[in-house]
Order: structure tokens, then sequence, then C-alpha cells
């Protein structure tokens, strides 16, 4: 007679070593777990309101500039290494994990107008009121040695910026004109100039190295290509652009920080339409950069704060602030996409987390698990007016503040007049434009 | 502008010149002359749009030259008046004189002689570069195009893009670098090289090396056709078991089984002659076989597939022949061996003596009973009825002449025997034919309807004289079947029996019987068409009567089949019996009523749900909004009601709102109310990127937590839109990184070449580009 007898199969319930986890059979028949999405809203919620609880952002400032900090630049090759010059002409290197000053020189006299580092990391450029053009070592000099620059290239003219390309020995000096200059060189392989205002800023495409972008005191923006010799075309806006910032993952995507208070991502093949304009800013826009990953750019203004915008959406994600912090002249993102610098006009640097509430340091498996969730609950009910109203809640300076509210006032009397006019008159005869539209005054070719 | 288009028309003018300079060898003709006058005129214009482009817009006076027949006073040139002067027309007499060789050539000189092209103006050229240059770069850039869209739909980005390749250093690598110190591995060493085993890569003695290239090239290309050919071959013969395998015709498959079987058996008889005890051990087996099948109930129809087939087998004729065949299988393989033929002599010439020695239906019996079926000794689809009534005739015969001669039986016993042969013997018939099945029934309660009971009537008025109540019946029977028409058209409640009757399809468990429902078809309907059967029956008796009932029988069947096509039955009966039981439900379910009625007398629910959803009506209705103002333009006063008119001028009809959600349905209240307490965690607007509510709803509606998920869904329902290192830093996107190739070229080599001649090389692209 056959026996029937309960037999299990030990693997189904014995450990194979003692760090295993033990197996917990679970059971997920929907009606065992009723109320699935009451109860993930009230997960999302409270992630939501956890998120704005740890929303710390402010992690140092790193002080001993004497003057306002004019440009910053990062380290091609090292996190931690960050540079800066003032408006007295001194530039630092900081060391970022100690947030102490390693290096200090005095590069020029009067501003340092722009700093820049080769790609590979050995060596540093700045450019200054005194026209010069000084290439530097990125290692302090040995004992006993002086601090001089490698190069010094003396110049006609003021130049106002500077940027290296990013993969040769090339770099280019703005000011009258673009300058392209070989670092072996003292005069510039080449000069390309379209009118005769000053340019303020001139930036390296990092994807396409060959390409250049300038903005200039003419209320315009030009692209050149580099391999050319030649300016390709230009964009004028209804105020000026201060600076422009390459994605450096969409090759042909650039966001122009634009005098009247708003940011304009382009497409630099129709530049015509901008792709996005980016307002919140209640002042001037004086400097934008891009995170690695190409997903956001991080803008600094001269209303007292920085803001962090995704390239897709038309506002900011979040905006930073502090009450010491005084008009924000330079801001970077780093490269590894964690933290933002900025340097502002009462002479600190500031460091900043770019997700607010994020935790620094190593997280477990769990805790990696739970922010994953977290994050993909509040997306999930990201538009639920709750979660919404917390999500999107900011404390703002009163500075701020009113000028936010003045300024909606001021845009719907001006919408309020749009619409009445168009009401109001024949027809076709006067046409809504669209918001992206309105501040292109022209493309010349 | 102007300036512009100036410029413009200048190259349109220009590119005209060229192309008239083409045809320039050969010799003078009008149009060619015409074309040269063309040409100056062009110049002319030429000329005026230069000098138009310093802006100041000159009219020049046109100039009287020479004279003319029409001159108008608004100083109108010759030009566009029908006269025109060709070239041509001068040159034409220059022709024909020979002294007139140096002004031709002179005028030949003047035609080739062509103006200079004048430079472009700087800022044009400039204009024209700065536009191809960026067409060709937003050209160049648009490669980044699918890359940047794939990026920006990507479920997931994992930062930084370039991926670190782990450097293995191979072995050989390693070695080299490394040196054997110990004694021990020197003289692990010195054992490999003297071995001459390899350090390096390939690791191949040269033993090994020589092997590998020992095999010649004939022997490697005759093994290599070996290998062909089998491989081949294999794949024929796969294909053709394929293919054989794939015919559906069941005929081809019956007859690859006879074949195969036949064969066996040839091989059978060889082994035989051939080998004697290897034969008896097949038998054995066979035997074997045999007995296995009989202990097993493996083909004897009673299987979950059989039962499922035998329910469908009233209406499927292949579920019919296939339990059939399942039968017929149980028989073969049950069936006895039969060895030689000589020994099936034997065993005829032993009945013939059991015969002689013993009544036949003793023998009839016992071969009944336990020996080899008769039955199942022939086919099953055809022998069988013929047989059994065959069967049935010998054995009648002399069971009648038996019972009438009891006396002369030695046995005692005999007349009972006989009385169970004759039991026995029915009860094949019934099995034999489902007819049967009725026919008893049918006897007892008199009603003789089936026509086949007819043959079984016939059959039993030949043994009538064995039972007497049979006897009796038996000429009922036939009296009956002569009178039944008109009985039946009489009394049609004759048919109520027919629900009995319908369950016969059921009872059939044999083969025999199921063997009878194929080839009769619809047994059940074959009572249906009964006045005309009997009609034909009645007909036919007269002379089939005495004759073989088995022909008889196979006519009446054909004719059934015939008639169960043409007429229609009936209409059923049976239904007076589920009526009775349908009323005797109302009426419990009235009695529950009332008893409920009883209970609830005071309370009117149904009312008061009624009133309720009225009112819920009326207020959820839109209401009408009355403007009047009483006294307004008319006497005003206690008591004083505004006239009708006023009222019906300022009274505003609300429109009628949407239809309520519960109009069509009477014993619900739908309150279409907003929940406000709900409303304030509900969204209000449809979100961007989502086209229809629905589609919104399903999003939240699926949960993400892993409370509902397993683990691997969850993860992967959870993974993070962007992932980045710590500490890693994110270089921006590189062509060689998206698999593009990156311009070979340095960009400053390509700036360290003279920009000039670049400009100059550019230049009559430039100009190409710009006209088209």
């Amino acid at each position: 007679m056959k026996v029937k007898m309960l037999s299990r199969n030990p693997d189904n319930y014995v450990r194979e070593t003692k760090l295993d986890l033990q197996r917990v059979p679970r059971n997920y028949d929907p009606t065992l777990h009723p109320f699935e999405v009451p109860r993930e809203y009230v997960r999302a919620l409270n992630a939501t309101k956890l998120e704005r609880v740890f929303a710390k952002p402010f992690l140092a400032s790193l002080d001993g500039h004497r003057d306002g900090v004019n440009c910053l630049a990062k380290h091609p090759k090292s996190l931690a290494t960050v540079l800066s010059g003032a408006c007295d002409g001194e530039v630092r290197i900081w060391n970022l994990t100690k947030r102490k000053c390693i290096r200090t020189i005095q590069a020029h006299e009067g501003f340092v107008r722009g700093i820049c580092t080769r790609f590979c990391g050995t060596s540093f450029f700045t450019v200054g009121d005194d026209k010069t053009v000084k290439q530097w070592k990125m290692d302090g000099p040995g004992y006993g040695e002086e601090e001089e620059p490698l190069h010094t290239i003396l110049g006609k003219t003021v130049y106002t910026g500077i940027d290296h390309h990013w993969k040769e020995a090339v770099f280019a000096t703005c000011g009258q004109q673009v300058d392209i200059w070989d670092e072996q060189r003292t005069s510039p392989i080449c000069s390309m100039t379209w009118g005769f205002d000053s340019i303020s800023s001139v930036k390296f495409n990092p994807i396409e190295t060959f390409l250049l972008g300038s903005c200039a005191s003419d209320r315009n923006i030009v692209l050149y290509d580099m391999r050319q010799a030649t300016p390709l075309k230009k964009v004028i806006l209804d105020m000026r652009t201060n600076t422009i910032c390459w994605n450096p993952m969409e090759a042909f995507i650039f966001t122009a920080a634009n005098e009247d208070y708003n940011l304009y991502t382009f497409d630099m093949r129709a530049l015509d339409t901008p792709v996005m304009v980016h307002m919140d800013h209640v002042s001037a826009v004086l400097d934008v950069d891009y995170s690695p990953t190409g997903k956001e750019f991080v803008s600094a203004s001269f209303d007292k704060s920085i803001r962090i915008f995704p390239v897709d959406k038309s506002r900011s994600r979040e905006v930073y602030h502090t009450k010491r912090m005084q008009h924000v002249i330079c801001v970077k993102w780093t490269s590894d996409s964690k933290y933002i610098m900025c340097g502002s006009d009462e002479m600190n640097i500031r460091l900043w987390k770019a997700n607010a509430s994020e935790k620094l340091g190593v997280l477990t498996s769990r805790e990696k698990a739970a922010k994953d969730y977290n994050q993909k609950l509040k997306e999930k009910f990201q538009h639920h007016p709750h979660i919404k109203r917390i999500a999107r809640h900011r404390h703002l300076p009163k500075s701020i503040y009113s000028q936010i509210q003045e300024q909606r006032i001021m845009k719907e009397a001006r919408r309020r007049k749009e619409v009445n006019r168009l009401k109001h008159s024949k027809p076709g005869s006067v046409s809504i434009v669209p918001e992206k539209k309105k501040h292109i005054v022209a493309v010349v070719k | 502008m102007s300036t512009v288009r100036a410029a413009e028309s200048l190259l349109a003018l220009s590119r005209q010149e060229e192309l008239e300079d083409l045809p320039k060898d050969y010799p003078l003709s009008p149009s060619e002359d015409e074309g040269d006058i063309d040409g100056e005129r062009k110049h002319q214009k030429l000329l005026e749009a230069i000098s138009s482009l310093d802006g100041k817009n000159r009219w020049k006076l046109a100039e009287r030259s020479e004279a003319s027949l029409k001159v108008s006073e608004f100083n109108v040139t010759s030009e566009g008046s029908g006269e025109k002067l060709v070239l041509s027309d001068l040159l034409g007499p220059v022709k024909t004189s020979s002294s007139l060789a140096a002004v031709k050539k002179q005028l030949n000189r003047v035609r080739s002689k062509k103006t200079l092209e004048l430079p472009l103006n700087n800022e044009e050229v400039e204009r024209i570069h700065r536009e191809v240059a960026f067409n060709k770069t937003s050209q160049a850039l648009s490669k980044w195009e699918p890359i940047i869209l794939k990026n920006r739909q990507a479920e997931q980005l994992v930062f930084p893009l370039e991926k670190e390749q782990s450097a293995f250093a191979p072995i050989e690598h390693v070695l080299s670098g490394w040196k054997a110190r110990t004694p021990l591995e020197h003289e692990v060493f010195n054992i490999l090289h003297k071995n001459k085993q390899p350090v390096t890569d390939p690791l191949l003695t040269p033993v090994e090396k020589a092997s590998l290239k020992a095999m010649s090239l004939e022997e490697a290309k005759m093994r290599r056709a070996e290998l062909q050919r089998a491989r081949a071959l294999q794949s024929y013969y796969e294909a053709r078991a394929r293919r054989e395998k794939k015919i559906k015709s069941k005929k081809y498959h019956k007859v690859l089984k006879k074949e195969k079987a036949k064969k066996a058996l040839k091989d059978f008889e060889k082994l035989q002659k051939v080998n004697p005890t290897a034969a008896l051990e097949e038998l054995e087996k066979i035997e074997k076989a045999r007995m296995m099948e009989r202990m097993s109930l493996k083909h004897q129809n009673s299987g979950k597939w059989a039962k499922a087939k035998a329910i469908m087998a009233k209406y499927d004729l292949e579920a019919r022949q296939a339990m059939q065949e399942q039968l017929a299988r149980n028989k073969e393989l049950t069936q006895k061996l039969q060895a030689a033929s000589d020994s099936e002599e034997e065993k005829g010439s032993v009945e013939e003596e059991g015969e002689l020695l013993v009544p036949d239906t003793v023998n009839e019996i016992q071969r009944d009973a336990d020996g080899p079926n008769p039955w199942m000794l022939r086919n099953p689809f055809s022998g069988p009825k013929e047989a059994k009534v065959q069967d049935a005739e010998q054995l009648l015969e002399p069971v009648a002449h038996e019972a009438s001669e009891s006396k002369e039986e030695e046995r005692p016993g005999a007349k009972e025997d006989i009385l169970l042969n004759t039991f026995e013997e029915r009860r094949a018939l019934r099995k034999k034919s489902g007819l049967s099945q009725d026919a008893e029934p049918l006897r007892k309660q008199e009603s003789e309807d089936s026509s086949s009971q007819e043959v079984l009537s016939e059959l039993r008025a030949l043994s009538q004289k064995l039972n007497k109540a049979n006897q009796q019946s038996g000429k009922q029977n036939m009296t009956s079947l002569r009178t039944v028409l008109p009985v039946q058209r009489e009394e049609p409640t004759e048919a109520e029996e027919e629900p009995l009757l319908m369950q016969r399809p059921e009872r059939a468990h044999t083969m025999e019987e199921l063997e009878e429902l194929g080839k009769e078809g619809c047994f059940q309907n074959k009572e249906v068409p009964r006045p005309v059967v009997e009609g034909q029956q009645l007909e036919r008796n007269p002379h089939n009567l005495p004759g073989a009932p088995k022909e008889k029988k196979r006519k009446e069947q054909m004719i059934d089949l015939q008639n169960l096509l043409t007429t229609k039955s009936p209409s059923v009966k049976s239904l007076a019996v589920p009526t009775t039981v349908e009323e005797l439900e109302d009426e419990e379910e009235r009695h529950q009523k009332q008893m409920i009625k009883e209970a609830f007398a005071g309370d009117d629910v149904i009312r008061d749900f009624l009133k309720e959803k009225r009112e819920a009506v009326e207020a959820s209705k839109p209401k009408d909004v009355d403007l009047t103002l009483p006294g307004w333009g008319e006497w005003g006063g206690v008591g004083l009601k505004p006239s009708a008119k006023k009222r019906r001028r300022f009274l505003i009809k609300a429109p009628e709102g949407p239809p309520r959600k519960d109009k069509n349905l009477p014993n619900v209240i739908i309150n279409e109310k907003r929940n406000v307490h709900a409303a304030a965690h509900q969204v209000r607007v449809l979100p961007y990127p989502f086209t229809h509510h629905q589609q919104f709803e399903r999003t939240i509606q699926t949960p993400i937590g892993s409370t509902w998920n397993t683990q691997r869904a969850f993860q992967k329902l959870t993974t993070p839109r962007v992932v980045t290192k710590p500490g890693h830093i994110i270089k921006p996107i590189k062509a060689e990184d998206v698999g593009y190739r990156s311009s070979s070229r340095s960009d400053l080599s390509v700036v360290q070449r003279n920009p000039k001649q670049l400009s100059t090389r550019h230049k009559k692209q430039l100009k190409k580009n710009s006209v088209n």
C-alpha cells in the first residue's frame, strides 16, 4: 500500500547561507490588500511632506575672497577642486571636501573677467581687466618658486570672457571680437566679428566642439563655426543676454540667460523661436549652467536667488536663497550632478545640494528602494491638489515675494490689455503673439 | 534692401551671360546675332543696375543718336517699336564682300570681348558664407537628433554614459612579466620547456599543431562529403516523416496500418518457419497482451474520453465511429489467436461433431456465453446484423422443434433451458438493435408504433409456439399492426409514451446499440414519421411477411431516413408534466409572497422609496427664474397679483439639464451631487501628458508599491529616470559613445589652414548655392 506523506522541498524554505534573507511567502491576492489607491495616496502625501521637511539644500559657504566673486570654473578631472576669480583680480582654488582655499593667486589688476580650465586639468586660463590672458599651472609653485603664470598674452583690448576647447589646445576669448587662440601662439589664429558691440561671453559647444556661441551687448546671440572661421547666425532678443550655456547631452540646444528676467532655451538650428522660455526670476539672470545630465540647469540672478529649471519646463522646480546671499553673479553645477556652487557679490561661494532633500552619503539598498518608491509615488500623484500644493510650496524672502506679486499683476494687466485690444479691433487685424515669439526681435543670417 | 535686390539681379544677369557664352565656336547666325544684341542690352541694363547701386535712382535720358521713322515727343527710343535693328542685318552685306574682312574681324573681336564680372559686395559675400556655413553645420548637428530623442524618452538613463571597460590582461602578458624563483617553480618550468609546452598564446603543443595539420586535404574532403551526405539523408528522412505525419487522410493511415499488420504477420510466419521458438515467444507475447487487455478497462468505452464521446455520439457520426473503433480494437486484442488454418478446420469438425452430439441450442448458448463470441469474430461493421438474424433463425427453428417435441428431450430441465435460450436470444436481439429495447415495454402497453417492432414481432411469430404469453402478444401485434394507422389517428394520446422512448439513446451502452445508432441516424425521430411509415409498412407487409425479415428491415430503414428529411415532427406533448411542476412552484412562490406581505403589512417601503425618488428628481431639476416685480407698471397692493402676461414675460425658463443617471433605473437613486470632501483630494483638470481621463485613472489605479507587486515588478516600476553614480564625473556625450564617427581632423588643424584660401575656394560654391 502506498502511503502519501507530506513532503516539502527544503530548497523552498532553507537558506543557503546565514547571510541570506529568510524567504517569506507572500500572498499577492488583491482581495487581501484592499484600498490600494487611497493607501498609495497617503504614502505619496507623506513622502511629499517628508521631502519638504528634509529639504535642507545649503551645505557650505566658502569665504576668503575680499571682493565679489566674478567667475567660477570646475576642474575637469577632480570633483573636489573649484576655481574662482574675484573682482579684485584674485583667483582662488578651493578644495570642496575640506571646504578650504588651497591656493590664492593675485592674477590680474582689476576684475578677473573670466576663468577656464584646460581639458586635461593641468592648467587654467584667466582673463582680466588689465587686457591680459594668463595661463596658470593648476599645481602650486614649488618651494621657493614664485607664483607666476605659464604664459601671458597682452592684448589690445579688454577681454571679457574666455572658454577652452573641450579636446584641443585651443581657447577662445571675447571682447571686441571673438578670438580663437592656439595655446602655443601669442596671436589669435582666427578672429571672428559681426557687429561692433562688445561681446560679454563665449562658450564652446561640448559635443560638436568646433561650435561656439557668444552673446554681445547689442542684445544678440551669435553662433560661430571655428572650422569655417565664420559666424553662422545671429538672433536678436528684446534685451541683452548675459551668458549662454550649451546642453552637454544635446548638441544643438543651448540656454541663454537674459536681462529680461527670463531664460531662453534655443535649438540652434531654428533660432526664430526658442524651444522654451523659462521664467520665474524677478530680476536679470546673470549666469546659467547645465547639469551634466542635461536634464536641468541652474540659473543665478540679480534677485539674490538661484533657481533650478528642468529643461522642458518653463517654471523652476527649486529656488535657493539665504538671507546673506546677495546678487549671485556666477553659478556652476558640479560634474557629478549632485551639487551646485554659486558665487555672489558678498564675496562668498556657496555650495548647495542639487536635490534639496536628498540624503548624502551611502544609502543601504532598502533606503534606496524606499527613496525610489517615494519618488515614483510623488510623480504619480503630483497632480493631486494637496500634494501639488505641498510640493510647490517655497518660502521666499519678502523682496522676491512682493516682486513676484507685482510682476504677476503687471503681466495680468498686459494680458488683459492684449485681450481687450483683440476684442475691440477688427478681426484679423490684431493677432496674439505667442510667448515664445514675443521676445525675439529678429534672426539675422 | 534695394542693394540686395540689385545684387540679385546682377547675379541673375551674369548667369545668363554664362549660358549664352556656351555656343561660342559655332559660326555666326542670325539668332546668334540677336543673342549678341540681347547681350548688349543686358549689358546696358547691368550698367544701369550698377549705377543704381549707389542708391540714387537716376533716370537716364534716352539720347537720339540716329534718324528714325518714329520719334515720339517723349524721348522714347526705337526700342520696342516694331523696327528693331539687328546686327545680322548689318553683317549680311559684310559677308558677301571680302574687302571688309578687317571690319569683320574687328566686329568679331568686339563680340568676343566680355565685361568683367563685378566683384560681390563684401557684406554680401559674408552673408552668403554665413548662410552656407550655417546650413552645413545644422545639417551636421541633425545627426544627433535620433540620439537626443532616444535619451529624452528613455525609461532610465544611467550616467556616466560611457562604459568603463574592465581590462583583463591575457595570461601570456601576466606570464611574460613573471619569473620563476623558487626551486619548485624552476623545476616546473624546466619540465614545461622540455616538453615544449607553450607558455604563450596559442596554447598548443608542437605535437598538437602537427596533428592539426596531419589530416590531408583529400581525406578531409572525403570526410566532409560523407558528413554532408549523411546530413542530407537525415534531413530528407526527417522531412519525409514530417510530411507523412501531416497527412490527414484517415484512409491513408488505415491502409498504412493494415500494411504494417500484414507485414508483421508475414514476418511472423517467416519466423515460424525459420525459428519456431522465437515465433512461440512472439505468440506468447501476443497472448500476454491479450490477457492484459482483458484485464484492463482500456478499450471498453468506459473511460473519460469514451463517456464524453458517448454524449456526443448522439449527434456526431465521427464520435460514434471513434467509439466503435475503440471497441473493435478491444475485440481485436481480446480475440484469441487462431493458430493455423488446419486447426480451424479441426475446430470446425469438432463443432460439427458437437452438433451431432449436443443440440444446437446448447452449443449456441455456450458459444454465446464463454467462447469467442461469433459477433466478435466478424467485422463489427458489416456482419453482425445478418449474422445475428440468421443465427436467430437457425436458433429458433430447432428450438421450436424441440419445444413442440419437448417430451423427447432427455434432460428434464430442457424446457427451462429453452426458455432461457429464448430470453437470451431476445436479450441479444435487444442488444443488437436499440429498437428491441422499446419492443418490450411497447408490447406490454399494447402500443405497436415502431416499425422495427414489426420485425421483432415477425421473429416472435416464428417462436410463438414456445411461449404462450409471447404468442398471444405476438398475435395481438400482428392484428394491431394492421389497425395501427386508424388507431393512431384516433388516439394521438398514445404519443405520450414518447418521452420514455426518448430515453433510449442514453441506455445504449453496448457496442451493438451504438452501431445501430450509427446506421439509423437519429433513432428517436424514427417514430415520428409514423403514419407514413406504417402506411408503407402495411402495404408491404403482406408480401414480405413470409420472406426474410432482414431485408424488410433494411428497406424500412431507408424509408425512415427519407421521411426523416421530409416530414415534420408533431409537437411533443411531453410538456404536460413539467407545466404541472411549474404551477406547483408558482404556487409556492405566491405563498411566500403572501407571507412576506403579511409580515410587512404596515410599512409600504416601495411607495416611500418612489416618493423619495420623486423628491430627489424634483430637487435636482433646474428651477425657473421668476423676475416679475409686482406693482411695476401696473397697480400693486395687497391681494393684487401681477398679470399672467407679465409673469409669462419675466419668467425665465431654465434649460433642461442632462438626463439623470437613474432615469431608467426604477429601484435606484443616484446622487449626482459632488462630494465636496472628496473633491478636495481629486484632480480637477486632466494633466498634460494624458489625453483621456480613463488613461489617467488607469495610471492612478495601478499600484506600484511592494504590497501589491512582486519584488521584481516593484523594482521595475520604481526605477528612477536618471541614475548617477556618486563621485563620478559625467562627461558630455561623445560621438564615439553613441556609435558615430567623430570627425577625424581636429578642429585646430582646420582652422590653421589659410582661412583666406578657404574663403576663395568657397566663393564659387557659394555663388552657385546662392543662385540655386
